[in-house]
């Protein structure tokens, strides 16, 4: 595979959110605006890039017996870096994301990177393949943050695009919106992956 | 009274599952039969309780006189990972029976991020050893309460005609949100 190719595959073809349905729990969590998703998105691509990176560096020191315990110190790591450079620079995104941040731990889309691809490849297509899912994961959950927000409250990212008075469904910023968007979108997916 | 208040809460006002959104992966796996979703209950209430026993005595004993509170996710997520096996080999050795009942949920649980989500936020909450052990039970009694009713649901649709593009996780999905819908209903009920 080519290098663009490594890139482009966690965008499109294996889209963690859509077609792999990964780290379902943040996605329905944290979409009740564009945002979040794009801060949610944020964090888990860096942890994914960095994991990636380290566990293509250090595949050959790790013993196959241990290795998913090796993976998950790996990945604690960076993401206790994360939640610390949040607490401190974006307190009210952290406030929002919530237990979240944590969680990015299991979140099984970086585990499953690890097993999947980067232990058996070199640390360039592992990067690149990091940042691929990362942009795939970011992009979905952001797409479903713009959905969930526009139907709940009549916004994207912020800016109001209906008037003051008008009715919004604000089921859809409810947790039971978060479920049923993520499942017509599947759908849709389906649908197109189809037709193509 | 306090009790109640966190049994209540934790059991049906804020589901895990349909509120809360932790622990989704084994709700949209396992719930494919009742028989199962009551195996992997019964395994998460066993496992949850007894995380939240043992990370409160790391939280307070080791990571805050030792003023290292910020290993909280890499020293728990350890601490799960290690009690389950754990788990794994004692019921194989001193009792196969409920080995035999559980034994393949078991290794699932360290992916379910509801054990580390819940033993994160008892500590937020700043529960004590008590309060923490009941809110851990009562969280995961609330998973399986959610995993029967979804389990249920979906043996009657292994009947129905589902549109193609439906199958699989866009009807499951779905029908997690009437559910959730359905459980937004306790909302107020305790404040």
């Amino acid at each position: 595979m080519s290098n663009i190719k490594f890139l482009t595959n966690g965008i499109v073809r294996e889209n963690p959110t859509f077609i792999l349905v990964l780290g379902t729990c943040p996605t329905l969590a944290v979409t009740t605006a564009a945002f979040n998703g794009i801060g949610m998105g944020a964090a888990t691509t860096f942890v994914l890039v960095f994991s990636n990176l380290f566990i293509a560096l250090l595949k050959n020191l790790i013993p196959d017996k241990v290795r998913i315990a090796a993976f998950i110190v790996i990945i604690a790591t960076f993401v206790t870096i994360v939640d610390l450079v949040m607490k401190a620079f974006t307190p009210e995104l952290y406030q929002t994301l919530g237990i979240f941040i944590p969680l990015i731990v299991v979140n099984c889309i970086i585990l499953g990177r690890a097993e999947a691809f980067a232990q058996k490849n070199k640390v360039f297509p592992a990067i690149l393949d990091g940042i691929g899912m990362g942009i795939g994961f970011t992009l979905a959950i952001t797409i479903m943050g713009s959905i969930r927000e526009l139907l709940g409250n009549g916004s994207i990212f912020d800016v109001k695009l209906v008037s003051e008075n008008a009715k919004t469904i604000l089921l859809f910023i409810l947790p039971p919106g978060a479920f049923i968007t993520y499942g017509y979108l599947i759908a849709l997916f389906n649908r197109v992956r189809a037709k193509s | 009274m306090e009790f109640v208040k966190i049994i209540i809460l934790a059991l049906i006002v804020n589901n895990v599952v349909l509120a809360q959104f932790l622990g989704i992966c084994p709700f949209l796996g396992v719930s494919n039969k009742v028989s199962t979703s009551v195996g992997m209950g019964a395994a998460v209430v066993f496992v949850m309780a007894l995380a939240n026993l043992v990370t409160y005595f790391i939280y307070y004993f080791i990571l805050v006189p030792l003023n290292i509170e910020f290993m909280q996710t890499i020293s728990f997520i350890f601490i799960i990972a290690f009690l389950v096996q754990i788990v794994e080999i004692i019921l194989k050795k001193s009792a196969p029976s409920l080995y035999q009942a559980l034994g393949i949920y078991l290794p699932l649980i360290t992916t379910n991020c509801a054990v580390l989500g819940i033993a994160i936020l008892a500590v937020q909450k700043d529960y004590n050893l008590i309060e923490s052990v009941v809110y851990a039970a009562a969280t995961a009694v609330g998973f399986t309460l959610a995993l029967i009713l979804m389990a249920g649901i979906r043996e009657q649709m292994e009947m129905t005609k589902v549109p193609k593009g439906m199958r699989g996780f866009p009807i499951s999905l779905v029908t997690a949100g009437l559910l959730s819908l359905a459980f937004m209903g306790f909302s107020g009920l305790i404040k």
